[in-house]
């Protein structure tokens, strides 16, 4: 079941749950973080509209500055910005920022150390028709390699909206995720939002009538552990993982969902705590493995609690055009993806 | 009028001074890079008439009050030809002199190429080429938005002619003159080498005038070691209205140390024998 705590949205298995784009979110969310603090600025490139940055012109219009089609100028620009006491939010799609201006990300604004927030848009194969060139695979990659840098990569509209506002109150150069189709909205006003704080949203209930018939079947089966597979999620796949666990849970099987939305600083407790309690695992991102969400579960849990693990995600390759169910499903990051790799890895303990 | 009153206040006895502390400097980079067995001779020995010029007479600095706000801001985007920055800074109080031969050493302040964590008191980090422009571009328009288009601050950029073969160069050349930034002051040592050869027979530049002039800037061309060509230049870049200015301040690469001059082999070493040694002590 949903997690109580988390708050989510109680539609959330409905078969028309609300759609929302991340994008908006972040449109509103900075609008917000520059009502909150008149240092916030945006600048752009060439993708105003697109990015949804033009409410943010609307009200603050000597507060935003249109670059041009030119990224590394973008990110240049804001780091001066930043180094006079702006807080400055760069806005394009990720395979441009911070895929183009990679370089001067790393030297003028996280050697710099400066409050500069990178907005990538456009991320993962759920881009659709635009095809393989704008479908942004290693940005994740790209950005949680560098010193200083936090990496955020929100679930839905509503995280998007709470991560731009509290990445606006942070010292940190910040990397926000996020994709370019509207998603189903999973959380809800209330959820809680930290950066650094992953959090569980799905649980079987270990304490009703069929999980004492669960119990005994597993301790007939096998080690006693809380839960019979745990799943790590990022980004909007984390409606896949949700799917998937209660198709899971209807069939006896105990699972635990954690949304990682802030990839680094990796929230270390959580993870130890999904993998003490499950003993197997699967991650899912609509990323590179390599690099991705896959490679942070597996670098951290390799020193600190070898864990069996299966990887949902892209697998060193590039994209494509097509719809984004096409997509998801070629690449195998899908919902039976999911399901699939849960029952192997189950099998592996 | 008023161009003319300052002109004549950098009198004779006081560049006679400027070229004196330019020799010191000088002095003082040839020793750091004997010192530190590496780094770049060329560049920072072809500038060190220019930062005397902007360190002991140009600026609008405190070097007891790094932080001071109203203070004009030096953004040194080809961030190799640094110890001519350190030495500046330390001859004009920012920090000991005698700490200068500690360039490139372990826990040194100062870095092989400039980085605030190590020394605060940058403006900026630099070394990765063509992106000084952009950063105080942004320094500049978040100057505007704070204090309107009369602050009272400059910003100068210095930058090589080599890396204005980066792409970002250009996007902030654009930028800048769209945005009318009158407080900026960009000054190109114009000294026609790179690390691979002569910059017309790596990529050239020329008419490299013509070039910026087209983007809309305000353009002279100097004699980058003649001070009171620099000031005339700085001065009336400051006085320009709605366009920001780029002195194209042609020098000579390790100006100073007749037998290496115009020489592009020693754009990124040091005097390493016994006999180089020897010939660039003598640094006038």
């Amino acid at each position: 079941m949903l997690k109580h705590d988390s708050k989510l949205n109680p539609k959330i298995f409905d078969k028309n749950v609300e759609l929302g784009s991340v994008r908006q979110g972040f449109g509103l969310g900075i609008v917000r973080a520059g009502e909150i603090d008149k240092n916030v600025v945006a600048l752009c490139a060439d993708l105003t509209e697109s990015l949804q940055l033009d409410k943010f012109k609307a009200k603050f219009p000597n507060r935003f500055i249109e670059v041009g089609v030119a990224e590394q100028n973008l990110v240049t620009i804001a780091s001066g910005m930043a180094r006079a006491g702006k807080i400055p939010f760069i806005g394009s799609y990720a395979v441009f920022s911070p895929g183009r201006n990679w370089e001067q990300i790393r030297t003028t604004v996280c050697y710099n150390n400066l409050p500069v927030k990178i907005i990538g848009s456009h991320a993962g194969v759920t881009v659709g028709p635009d095809g393989g060139s704008h479908q942004a695979l290693e940005d994740i990659a790209l950005m949680r390699v560098l010193p200083r840098m936090v990496v955020i990569s929100p679930c839905d509209a509503l995280e998007a909206y709470k991560a731009t506002i509290a990445a606006a109150k942070t010292a940190d150069p910040t990397y926000i995720r996020l994709a370019r189709d509207k998603t189903p909205i999973i959380s809800t006003e209330s959820t809680p939002f930290d950066i650094g704080k992953a959090q569980v949203v799905y649980e079987s209930d270990i304490t009703s009538n069929i999980h004492n018939t669960r119990k005994s079947s597993l301790e007939m089966n096998g080690p006693k552990h809380k839960f019979d597979v745990g799943i790590i999620a990022t980004g909007p796949s984390v409606y896949r993982a949700l799917m998937v666990a209660r198709k899971l849970d209807r069939e006896l099987k105990r699972v635990k969902v954690l949304n990682v939305s802030t990839i680094k600083p990796l929230d270390e407790h959580a993870v130890l705590s999904i993998a003490h309690d499950s003993r197997s695992l699967v991650t899912v991102e609509d990323h590179q493995i390599s690099g991705g969400l896959g490679s942070v579960i597996a670098e951290f849990l390799s020193h600190n609690f070898p864990t069996h693990i299966e990887y949902i995600g892209i697998r060193d390759q590039f994209g494509q055009s097509g719809t984004p169910e096409e997509l998801v499903e070629h690449y195998r990051i899908g919902e039976n993806d999911i399901y699939d790799a849960a029952h192997r890895v189950m099998l592996r303990k | 009028m008023k161009l003319y009153i300052i002109y004549m206040s950098l009198t004779q006895d006081k560049i006679h001074l400027l070229e004196k502390k330019a020799t010191a400097i000088r002095r003082s980079v040839v020793d750091m890079l004997i010192e530190a067995k590496s780094g770049h001779l060329a560049g920072a020995l072809g500038m060190a008439d220019i930062f005397t010029y902007l360190y002991f007479y140009g600026l609008k600095h405190d070097p007891k009050n790094p932080k001071w706000k109203y203070r004009d801001r030096l953004v040194l985007s080809n961030g190799h030809i640094c110890p001519v920055l350190y030495a500046s800074m330390a001859h004009s109080g920012y920090f000991p002199v005698a700490e200068l031969k500690t360039l490139r050493k372990f826990d040194s302040r100062l870095q092989g190429h400039p980085h605030r964590d190590f020394l605060p008191m940058l403006e900026t980090s630099s070394g990765p080429l063509g992106s000084g422009l952009s950063q105080t571009i942004g320094m500049a328009l978040a100057d505007r938005i704070d204090s309107g288009k009369s602050s009272g601050r400059e910003f100068y950029c210095l930058m090589s002619d080599g890396e204005l073969d980066e792409g970002n160069s250009w996007e902030a050349i654009m930028l800048a003159a769209r945005e009318k930034i009158q407080n900026l002051t960009v000054i190109i040592d114009r000294n026609n080498i790179q690390i691979d050869g002569y910059t017309e027979e790596i990529m050239p530049l020329n008419p490299l005038v013509d070039k910026w002039r087209s983007f809309n800037w305000h353009v002279q061309e100097i004699n980058g070691h003649d001070f009171r060509e620099i000031d005339r230049a700085v001065t009336e870049a400051r006085s320009v209205f709605g366009r920001p200015s780029v002195i194209i301040a042609h020098t000579i690469p390790s100006k100073g140390i007749p037998s290496f001059e115009k020489k592009f082999e020693w754009h990124g070493k040091p005097p390493m024998t016994a006999a180089e040694i020897k010939t660039a002590r003598n640094v006038e």
